[in-house]
């Protein structure tokens, strides 16, 4: 009996590990980034629009615009989208078509960052560069490379989400004479939306915390982006670029915007846990 | 609710039909066109020279035996210490337990872990593994910061496959006298096995193709470690460094194209495991 406590005891130790794996993350993101803050004024750091580490100007607004500009064209192209190969799959699909769709998704979600960023580089920079003019590095190629990299999260959500919704909500209305179609507009989609805002959610934090592809393709410019063929720089990017070589306050600088993007982050996904709540509930 | 102008309900459908058929053909061709491109551009450079070789002038020539060694070493030992806890959180969550604000707590935990970027965990591993614990740039720092990158994934899916193993199975241990720990030894980890082993390869993918956190962590030594305490290499961030930097391009894409070969290799064995486990419970 003994031994079957001590057993219970230690299997509740180890599963405190990420919880105190979190812990400890924030305590040491933190102490290493809240002095700047403190020092510079959160306010002027966030809002700062110049970023010039050797002169001790911390201003991040131009990595937060750029994050956000480029996480919200990802979503432009990957919720539509997404939602799309998610409906296709639960209601549309021959069953070989879906035997092959569904360990694709989940090929192009194993797909190194890496490996996205520099055929982002290779191939969507030029034909930016040579369609619309402007030097091709730039928001809009950060969005295309992030709406795709964030689609297996959509669809997989959404595709959940769809398939939770009670067969008799399709039922109904078909009898009611609805098309297919109808039926899926007007009663699955809003019956999952919940699901289908947590998967939108998610697809968002991955994007505003994606490093290594936006490097490769948003130009790093540490001008304000005005325009989606500007190049721009992200909170993630600049953390990758520049943390190889600051030291002393720069340092500081790059913990505190891991602090920015770890808040973003937290918030982001206690929202979409909270929309995935209430999918369970309905 | 506002008029709508009347469409053909059949006309919209096949309007929506040909735009979901649209949706899933532009995915696979976005896949198809990402591999072709990897490995028309890659393969060409492959050799046993190239693979077992060491990296000549930063990498512009010769191989890459010492990221693969690196990749090896830092992956294998990251998913050593991320499945020990994973699968004893499953275990406590779901043998040990009931729901509480203990689990919830735990849950909260694990979730939040999984959705943390890989630079943050980049920031974290340098400052509390190669700074604070002094660790250095080394393969120990590495693993240790993938292990915790991973273990929701392990824990999750460690989790979801216990919960399929039936409850019978489980009173009739208890009722053979088993006592809890046996009976989770004996029936649970058994039938849990095909898909405890699916969540571990796939953490093993993510600590594969993970640069920002391993950059951070591990550094970017070109030779072969000597012990877990040297700095190390992985092909991710061999990858980045030759592509970004534009050391060589060709030996970026053959680097490349050995990187999503052993992706493509995991997912046929993650696939071929879970279509064991769908089939198991199948014949339950």
């Amino acid at each position: 009996m003994l031994k079957e406590r001590l057993i219970q005891y230690a299997l509740l130790a180890l599963a405190f590990s990420a919880v105190a794996s979190l812990a400890v993350i924030t305590v040491f993101i933190f102490r290493e980034g809240v002095p700047i803050l403190v020092s510079e004024g959160l306010w002027s750091f966030l809002t700062g629009r110049s970023w010039a580490p050797t002169r001790g100007e911390f201003g991040i607004l131009p990595m937060i615009l750029g994050s956000l500009w480029v996480t919200f064209g990802a979503l432009l192209l990957g919720v539509p989208l997404g939602l799309a190969v998610a409906v296709f799959v639960t209601d549309y699909s021959p069953r070989l078509l879906s035997d092959i769709l569904r360990p694709a998704v989940q090929l192009l979600a194993g797909i190194p960052s890496v490996i996205y960023g520099f055929i982002g580089l290779k191939v969507l920079v030029p034909a930016i560069r040579v369609s619309l003019g402007s030097p091709g590095l730039s928001v809009l190629a950060g969005a295309l490379v992030l709406g795709i990299m964030i689609l297996p999260n959509v669809i997989a959500i959404s595709e959940d989400a769809i398939r939770a919704v009670p067969r008799s909500y399709r039922d109904g209305a078909l009898a009611l004479g609805a098309t297919k179609w109808q039926t899926l507009w007007r009663v699955v989609i809003p019956a999952a939306r919940s699901g289908i805002v947590a998967s939108i959610v998610l697809g968002m934090g991955r994007a505003i915390g994606e490093t290594m592809a936006v490097i490769m393709v948003v130009g790093n410019s540490l001008r304000l982006p005005l325009s989606p063929l500007d190049p721009a720089t992200t909170l993630t990017s600049n953390i990758g670029l520049e943390m190889g070589y600051a030291s002393g306050a720069h340092r500081q600088a790059l913990f505190a915007t891991g602090i920015v993007l770890f808040v973003f982050i937290i918030v982001l996904n206690s929202a979409a846990t909270a929309f995935r709540r209430r999918m369970a509930r309905a | 609710m506002p008029r709508r102008r009347r469409i053909d309900p059949k006309q919209s459908g096949a309007v929506a039909a040909g735009l979901v058929w649209l949706a899933a053909v532009t995915t696979l061709a976005v896949l198809a066109f990402i591999l072709v491109y990897v490995l028309a551009q890659g393969l060409p450079q492959l050799s046993l020279p190239f693979l077992f070789g060491e990296p000549t002038s930063m990498g512009r020539a010769g191989g890459i035996w010492p990221m693969i060694v690196s990749t090896a070493l830092l992956s294998f030992l990251a998913v050593l210490i991320a499945t020990p806890i994973g699968v004893a959180t499953a275990i406590y969550l779901t043998e040990y337990t009931r729901e509480g604000w203990l689990t919830r707590i735990i849950r909260f935990g694990t979730e939040a872990l999984a959705g943390v970027p890989s630079i943050i965990f980049g920031l974290f591993g340098f400052v509390f593994f190669v700074v604070y614990l002094g660790l250095g740039w080394s393969v120990l720092s590495g693993s240790l910061t993938l292990a915790i990158m991973i273990l929701p994934t392990i824990e999750r899916t460690a989790e979801e496959a216990i919960l399929t193993v039936p409850r019978p199975f489980r009173e009739v241990s208890f009722s053979l006298g088993a006592t809890r720990w046996q009976m989770v030894t004996t029936v649970v980890l058994p039938g849990a096995l095909p898909g405890i082993i699916t969540g571990v390869i796939l953490g093993l993918g993510r600590t594969v193709g993970e640069t920002a956190a391993v950059i951070l962590t591990a550094g970017a030594a070109l030779h072969i470690p000597r012990s877990i305490f040297s700095p190390a290499r992985s092909m991710a961030v061999h990858f980045y460094i030759l592509a970004r930097e534009g050391i060589s391009d060709p030996m970026a894409w053959a680097t490349g194209a050995v990187l999503v070969i052993s992706v493509l290799v995991i997912n046929v064995i993650i696939n071929s495991l879970v279509g064991k486990l769908v089939r198991r419970q199948a014949v339950r």
